[in-house]
């Protein structure tokens, strides 16, 4: 894949302007075409792969060039104060995830250029370590050489004292007991003293230039958790140090303190407060993971909103992404009169394409059909760039065949600075819990196949979905499309001009405001088809500020890719608990009737009226079907049309009581197990063929 | 714990006579032993013409490492099901099917 891009809107209306950034891995001329996707699955034995060419002031030739993604969480402090530092003492909590086999910066203000200033760093060998730069060439590093904890809390801390020349490195395991020691006091003499660079601080990183645009180049970035950072302007002692890790900067060391920041201030923010007083506040890129357990964490409170002090801690990984920040190649402002749907910028160059989707809506109550279709955006972002098939050994086991292995795959696999999905795990093993739309997402285009999907079309997500509003279109349904993010921002207001609204395939995250649009809608007697399975299933958070970007916290319950840590089950962006809504008492079965119990992942099968389909309230839906017709024992995914992730109706879960189950499907293979949420016991009757709850059941109310 | 025995043959030929069926509850047991391998050298598919044609290769195991192809390709999923069955059940019989 020599050409991939991404937009920096995913929905927008007419007059609105979107803008596209393309990056060609070897500088090539390409072609740009605005298409409308139809279908995007290139199975021959369906209905054929459609996209359809429009007529666009964008549509032409352009000329590619190289775009890098600048992977890695940190944070970059600026301010005329941090040059002004000698003799100094820096010093942090440090919970480290990953500290061996490559040199990770913990707190760095160097110039690699002069080789000029002084970082703290856990070096190769995971010791914690102190480089010195003079400026003219001469680097002294001196390390503890003791391999630090992983996943364990440690205070680190360096001073130097320019008078006596002299550098202490502190490296004070915090956990009591231990039978061998991993903590060292080390007191050196050393040649050199380090110079003073006007450029910024960084923590979790090293700046290592600059590009031609002017962004952060950064290396040696670390994976764990750090909290209270802290620069002083003398060679604090090992008691001021441990008092300056108090919240409050003590009186006593105030005219000593540079920067005490407090990383449990501002959490939703991309922001670092120094408390300090002297203003050196800094900015975090790349999302790094925020309302941590810090050291002190007691785990007598769970939400970081009630015990701000204990959640003092930021997660920072060296693969994580939020926007890749590239110059834009051009630019759509949508005509007028451009019809509500799929869209995508085809780009070309040469054998390689990439196509970078988007979504059309209209104005918000002016309707151009009775039909919303809302296009499950916060689901592809969770998905976006979906890695495990590379890592997990679980993925054939989960597949029941073979892993197909895709060229969308193969690339990703070879560029981890494109980032990682919501089911993914960090380099760290730490699991991944924020997604943005702004970076390629390999996977969210028309003609791309997933392994894990069913056998046949294998198709998951944006292009699963594509089935749907294919078969709209065939059958003449006309249909206006919103995105998640449309009905987060504006509610019930953006449905409440629709008779009937329709999800995709897969509607699995949501946020408090989609949800709740939805039950006003319901509520209003709007008529809501839930189109897919495993549907409403996780919440998330949008970050109130920054665009394109969602949280989830996989918390105690459900089918999860990993697991939160204990007392991180709250969103950072946001402050609400995270984790399955049935376990926040709003269950899917009371929004639609149906809610998750099985999944499988090879073969599907049909279904089979109930007595109650024969109610008259649901002729309509059964007008020219027999009543012993079977349904759906065919199709593209798995060969039926019921399969991959299956619910049923439950009334202690909130099924309506006028719900009427006007069919069941069929026995599902052993493939297809019963989900976590649904075991309270361990039985062995959690495979489809031992199980009759295994199934699934088509409900209208 | 369940170690996979050329005894149970017919399994095999179960597993033969139909690769995308519904398999037999013992046969899902060799299954989960053949496909829960680790990762690193684990037999994949990758997909060089899509819905015409697949090659065999083995994941690297890590993140990043590439995935190493082994020569083989196949036309339909159903012939790589079988071929990559035949190589693990002789690697966890020691026999050869027929």
């Amino acid at each position: 894949m020599n050409i991939i891009g991404y937009s920096d809107r995913i929905s927008v209306r007419a007059g609105e302007t979107i803008r596209f950034m393309v990056s060609c891995e070897r500088p090539v001329s390409y072609r740009a075409d605005l298409v409308r996707v139809v279908c995007g699955d290139l199975n021959p034995a369906g209905p054929g792969y459609r996209e359809v060419e429009i007529d666009s002031p964008i549509n032409g030739q352009y000329e590619g060039r190289r775009q890098p993604l600048l992977c890695g969480s940190y944070a970059i402090v600026e301010g005329a104060r941090l040059a002004e530092v000698r003799s100094l003492c820096v010093q942090a909590m440090v919970w480290p995830t990953r500290p061996r086999g490559k040199e990770q910066v913990l707190l760095s203000h160097w110039s690699g250029e002069q080789a000029a200033g002084y970082e703290l760093v856990i070096d190769v060998s995971g010791a914690v370590a102190l480089r010195l730069g003079d400026g003219s060439g001469r680097v002294e590093l001196v390390s503890t050489e003791l391999p630090i904890r992983e996943r364990e809390w440690c205070l680190v801390g360096a001073s130097v004292d320019t008078e006596a020349k002299r550098v202490v490195l502190h490296q004070q395991q915090q956990i009591a007991c231990e039978r061998s020691t991993t903590s060292a006091v080390i007191e050196r003499s050393v040649a050199i003293l380090p110079a003073t660079t006007g450029g910024p601080l960084l923590i979790a990183a090293r700046l290592a230039g600059r590009s031609p645009d002017g962004r952060c180049l950064t290396e040696a970035h670390y994976n764990g958790k750090i909290d209270s950072p802290r620069l002083s302007g003398r060679a604090l002692t090992a008691a001021e140090m441990i008092q300056l890790f108090q919240r409050r900067v003590p009186q006593h060391l105030r005219p000593d303190v540079v920067a005490a920041w407090d990383f449990s201030l501002e959490i939703p923010a991309q922001r670092i407060i120094d408390v300090s007083g002297n203003g050196l506040h800094g900015t975090l890129v790349n999302l790094p993971a925020r309302a941590m357990t810090g050291y002190n964490w007691s785990a007598s409170e769970m939400r970081w909103s009630s015990a701000l002090q204990e959640y003092g801690a930021i997660h920072f990984h060296d693969d994580g992404v939020y926007d890749a920040g590239w110059q834009s190649d051009f630019a759509l402002t949508v005509p007028q009169g451009m019809p509500s749907g799929s869209y995508a910028v085809h780009l070309r160059a040469g054998d390689d394409e990439d196509y970078l989707p988007f979504f059309v809506r209209c104005e918000t109550g002016k309707p151009s059909a009775k039909l919303l279709y809302i296009a499950q955006t916060a689901t592809y972002m969770a998905y976006a760039n979906l890695s495990f098939t590379f890592t997990a050994s679980a993925a054939e086991l989960l597949a029941n065949r073979l892993i197909v292995v895709q060229p969308w795959e193969e690339h990703l696999n070879a560029h981890p600075e494109l980032g990682l999905s919501l089911y993914d795990d960090h380099s760290d093993g730490s699991g991944v819990c924020y997604s943005s739309r702004l970076r390629p997402i390999l996977n969210m285009r028309p003609k791309v196949q997933t392994s894990t999907a069913g056998l046949g079309s294998m198709l998951w997500g944006y292009n699963a979905d594509t089935h749907l509003t294919d078969w709209l279109e065939a059958s003449g349904y006309a249909f206006d499309v919103i995105t998640d993010e449309d009905l987060h921002a504006e509610g019930i207001e953006i449905l409440r001009h629709y008779r009937t609204v329709m999800t995709g395939t897969h509607p699995e995250y949501y946020s408090e405001p989609m949800l709740d649009a939805l039950k006003a809608y319901t509520e209003r007697g709007g008529r809501l088809m839930y189109m897919g399975g495993n549907g409403f299933y996780w919440r998330i958070a949008y970050h109130p500020v920054l665009p394109g970007a969602i949280e989830v916290r996989r918390a105690e319950d459900g089918t999860r890719a990993w697991l939160a840590r204990p007392g991180e089950y709250y969103h950072s962006f946001s402050g609400e608990l995270g984790g399955l809504w049935r376990r926040q008492d709003r269950p899917p079965q009371r929004l639609v009737g149906t809610g998750f119990i099985a999944q499988g992942f090879d073969l599907s099968t049909g279904y089979h009226r109930t007595p109650a389909s024969e109610n008259p309230r649901v002729a309509f839906a059964f007008e020219g079907i027999d009543r012993d017709e079977p349904i759906g024992y065919f199709g593209l995914i798995g060969g039926g049309a019921a399969g991959l992730e299956v619910d049923i109706v439950d009334p202690r879960l909130g099924t309506p009581p006028h719900t009427l189950v006007v069919a069941h499907s069929d026995e599902l293979p052993d493939s297809f197990l019963l989900v976590n949420e649904e075991q309270l016991i361990n039985t062995p009757d959690v495979m489809g063929s031992t199980n009759p709850r295994i199934r699934s059941d088509l409900a209208f109310f | 714990m369940y170690r996979v025995n050329h005894n149970e043959k017919h399994l095999a030929d179960e597993f033969m006579a139909n690769p995308f069926g519904r398999p037999s509850p013992e046969l899902q047991r060799v299954l989960i032993v053949f496909r829960g391998e680790p990762v690193a050298g684990k037999y994949v598919l990758v997909c060089t013409k899509p819905f015409k044609e697949w090659a065999l290769a083995e994941l690297g195991g890590k993140r990043g490492e590439p995935v190493k192809l082994l020569g083989e390709r196949f036309t339909s999923l159903e012939e790589a099901e079988r071929y990559v069955f035949r190589k693990r059940w002789k690697k966890y019989t020691g026999h050869d099917l027929a």
